[in-house]
């Protein structure tokens, strides 16, 4: 039996320790903001925050994820709009929005980090997080903006 | 809300029981007022508007209703969109080549503009004054000289016992007046976009589904030979195992057959595929190699082909001998690889089918589903989930009706999920092309007699095992319509058999046929030492109107008199981006350098400069794309820059690392670490994009930024390293 939390809640599985937690949050507990791009931690869509770190949630195995506390997007914010996902909606980034969610999770984890990022750390923060649209000069102003309000 | 997001899958679909037959109603067919099928009231003053092509990032979804809104005077904050049905009631519903808003345009305004007639009726008739002396004010009508107001929901009921007005009886806002055409609208959506609660076909969940994954034929035409039915089903969670009839040529959008495992969750559908063990019986395209199909082509392309568009006698001067330029530029196999892999769950119950997928053509899925199924396209339901990215491989239905297909032989709903690795190997791709380019050239190096083949395989061959030729319709796509003004000119097709399926990818033939002209005409300029826009624009020549004599010109579906090729306007853009991207006036170091192209395709003229450095490892950066584009009315301006920000990007991904190859007949590549996407740190540091502002009809925007960026960009190697890209990707040269 696996114990968890996800998004403050106390959580048990019981099924196949190899299921990436990907895959428990979407089919199992229902909880769809994270996506599935590529499935081999290549494209960032399924990004969460495990223990406060983003991390990639197709190739994190329910085994490693036993004991840990993970947010989604779902969790992000407990009462309206974090301030990454308030200067994604000022900005304008999304075109499509899957990849979004990622790219949302990633930047407020390099945020949490990094109050005042340069476009160098922005790019090795990002360039795990793929965005077919072509999205990233607006993903760029839009963090530059959401550290401006969180500091 | 209730446990988990299956609630949240019915909730967001309104559910439709067995025995309701089609129309299926949308809010605005209940609606109070309901003068339009896209178009309803309600008396609490809601205005449900509905959304009938698909959305994929290009924002049509809010684009046509705001322009329904405007027309109707309505206030944005009380509409409701609601996204429609497949069904042919609504009109096209293709969401591909670029043309909702030109499509739909004159509708949507003529939608509003019946409803607002028609409310200003019922007010003026409850008033006893004329309706002449009475207007609106966003979702209110008015009578001022008695200061009489009543809003659009009060006068709902009055309003829908009036006959609806003739067309001619209507009264367009002019342009002075828009409250929301031509000003930018954020999309509808955008909240639910950040906050995860979108739903796109991945996320569509109906109870008492099952999960299936399906191992196809890697070669096009392959057959199971055999496979193992017990160990699948020894991995947790897999239910059952079942193959799929291998299609009967020509492919089309049927499915490509092969074996579904069915299992309860999509990790366990994954697992069970692993272990199926299948043989295959390739069949005849498995001779198909990349390599010697290159050469095939270009060995074509260098003998006389089909001619497809004659000026003069190329020959005649080619003949006369003196200086003469050459060259053979080729563009690989292209996928698409949205963000979204490809996805659709399906219901086969009580004789009647439900789709929920995140599809561009639902129309089409209703007529491959009721074709595979054997029911009437009456009894296919098609929901238009959000779509995670498309670039035209959602429009071809095979992977919806794969899902129609299992459901039926389950007996439960069914979500086949594609992993990455079939979204790439079982693609549609964008057709591979080498075209060869010969020019006579006479004084200042510009072209007395010029001569360009095209060789690839085309689209219809999908449709036709025997197509080899290009229709009309792609060779319209940059090559047919070269805009240069030349005394003797050639254009000629020639054939080339489909070993993979080949399908519409964002701007589709435009990318190769841009890509060789512009690069081409760059090489020219080089050759005759002079300023490559100086020798751009004395090519397009001065303004005219291009006339197609004696050529199939389909003109993307419109009418020469009111979209005609007018290369004034190329002109312009290219003026324009010339002067906005400072040409000529900043000085280059050593390993920069910016490349320009102009390139028309779906009605929109677009010129595009891009700069580039190229480190001594052959490294390029971006620092900097500036864009003119000439979409006539640009209905929607922030969607619009967005969509040009987002073609450079696109355009980066193709020429950097875009290659599908094969090898005997099955794609070599499977995820993005061999089929590798432009990524934050390569793409172009900022896209400057300036719109011309133009009183034409609307023209596309979706696709017109691609191709001539792809040009542009690898003139700027040229101009940058001395190196020219004719092969694609730039990776070929060493370069990354």
């Amino acid at each position: 039996m696996i114990q968890l939390k996800v998004n403050g809640v106390e959580r048990s599985f019981s099924g196949e320790r190899e299921m990436p937690l990907l895959w428990y949050l979407r089919d199992i507990l229902g909880l769809t903001g994270s996506k599935f791009g590529c499935g081999v931690g290549l494209c960032g869509a399924c990004t969460v925050h495990v223990n406060g770190q983003a991390t990639r949630s197709c190739v994190t195995t329910m085994a490693n994820a036993a004991g840990k506390e993970v947010t989604t997007i779902e969790g992000l914010e407990k009462n309206g709009l974090h301030p990454v996902q308030k200067a994604w909606m000022q900005i304008n980034v999304p075109q499509c929005g899957y990849c979004q969610v990622g790219q949302i999770m990633q930047a407020a984890a390099l945020l949490n980090s990094n109050k005042k990022p340069t476009d160098k750390q922005i790019d090795d923060a990002m360039s795990g997080n793929i965005c077919r649209c072509g999205t990233y000069q607006r993903i760029r102003v839009a963090i530059k903006s959401a550290a401006e309000e969180i500091s | 809300m209730s446990a988990g997001a299956l609630v949240l899958g019915v909730r967001y679909f309104p559910k439709i029981a067995a025995g309701d037959v089609l129309p299926h109603d949308t809010n605005a067919d209940h609606a109070t007022l309901h003068p339009s099928v896209y178009l309803g009231i309600d008396p609490d003053g809601t205005v449900w508007i509905v959304a009938h092509r698909s959305e994929m990032g290009t924002t049509s979804r809010t684009t046509l209703p705001l322009v329904v809104a405007d027309e109707l005077d309505a206030d944005w904050k009380r509409v409701k969109i609601e996204q429609a049905l497949g069904d042919k009631r609504y009109g096209d519903q293709n969401t591909d080549g670029s043309h909702s808003i030109r499509s739909f345009y004159d509708a949507m305004r003529e939608a509003g503009a019946t409803a607002r007639l028609m409310l200003i009726e019922a007010a003026a008739q409850q008033w006893g004054v004329p309706a002449a002396e009475c207007e609106t004010d966003l979702h209110v009508v008015i009578h001022r000289s008695t200061n009489r107001r009543s809003g659009y929901g009060e006068l709902a009921s009055a309003a829908a016992k009036l006959p609806i007005p003739r067309k001619d009886k209507l009264k367009l806002k002019p342009k002075s007046a828009w409250r929301y055409i031509g000003k930018g609208q954020v999309s509808y959506d955008l909240e639910a976009l950040v906050t995860g609660k979108a739903i796109y076909g991945m996320d569509a969940r109906v109870d008492g589904m099952v999960y299936a994954s399906v191992e196809r034929p890697p070669v096009l035409g392959g057959k199971v030979k055999s496979y193992d039915d017990k160990e699948p089903l020894k991995v947790a969670g897999v239910r059952q195992i079942i193959p799929i009839d291998p299609f009967q040529q020509a492919p089309a959008f049927q499915p490509l057959g092969g074996i579904a495992v069915i299992a309860d969750n999509t990790w366990a559908a994954f697992q069970g595929r692993k272990k199926l063990n299948i043989f295959w019986e390739n069949g005849p395209n498995e001779t198909y190699n990349s390599d010697s199909y290159k050469n095939e082509l270009r060995a074509t392309s260098h003998n006389p082909c089909k001619v497809v568009r004659n000026v003069g006698d190329a020959d005649a001067v080619f003949a006369k001998g003196g200086k003469v330029h050459e060259a053979d530029y080729y563009v690989p196999l292209l996928a698409h690889a949205a963000m979204e892999p490809l996805v659709a769950l399906a219901e086969f119950k009580d004789g009647k089918a439900t789709l929920w997928a995140p599809t561009q053509n639902p129309q089409a899925v209703q007529d491959i589903v009721s074709k595979e199924l054997g029911i009437s396209k009456e009894n296919v339901i098609c929901h238009v989930t959000l779509l995670g990215g498309g670039f035209g491989r959602k429009s071809k239905p095979d992977y919806v009706a794969e899902a129609a297909v299992l459901s039926k032989k389950v007996g439960r709903p069914v979500k086949v999920v594609w992993t990455r690795e079939d979204d790439i190997k079982f693609d549609y791709y964008n057709a591979v092309a080498s075209m060869y380019l010969k020019a006579a050239l006479g004084t200042n190096g510009k072209p007395t007699a010029w001569l360009q083949r095209s060789v690839f395989p085309p689209i219809p061959s999908i449709f036709d095992v025997n197509a080899v030729y290009g229709d009309p319709g792609h060779l319209q796509q940059g090559w047919t319509d070269i805009p240069y003004d030349l005394p003797n000119l050639r254009i000629e097709n020639g054939p080339a058999k489909a070993h993979v399926r080949i399908g519409w990818l964002r701007s589709v033939a435009n990318i190769y046929h841009a890509f060789g002209i512009q690069c081409f005409t760059d090489e020219l300029a080089h050759a005759a030492g002079r300023d490559s826009l100086d020798y751009l624009l004395d090519l397009i020549g001065q303004p005219r109107t291009i006339d197609f004599k004696g050529v199939e010109y389909p003109n993307y579906g419109a009418s020469m008199d009111a979209y005609p090729w007018e290369t004034g306007r190329l002109r312009h853009v290219t003026e324009v981006v010339a002067e906005k991207s400072g040409w000529g006036k900043r000085k280059h170091s050593k390993g920069t350098g910016v490349g320009i192209a102009a390139h028309k395709s779906f009605l929109t003229y677009v010129a595009t400069v891009v700069e580039v450095e190229v480190n001594d490892q052959g490294e390029v950066r971006i620092p900097r794309v500036d864009v003119a584009l000439d979409a006539g009315l640009v209905v929607n301006p922030e969607a619009t820059r967005a969509q040009f920000e987002g073609a450079a990007v696109f355009g980066t991904s193709v020429a950097r690392t875009g290659e599908i190859t094969a090898t005997k007949g099955a794609i070599d590549q499977s995820n993005f670490q061999d089929y590798p996407v432009a990524r934050i740190n390569e793409v172009p540091a900022q896209t400057n994009v300036y719109i011309v502002d133009s009183e034409a009809p609307p023209a596309g925007v979706g696709e017109p930024g691609v191709p001539p960026f792809i040009a542009a960009f690898c003139n700027a190697i040229f101009a940058a390293t001395g190196k020219r890209v004719r092969d694609l990707p730039i990776t070929k040269l060493g370069l990354s």
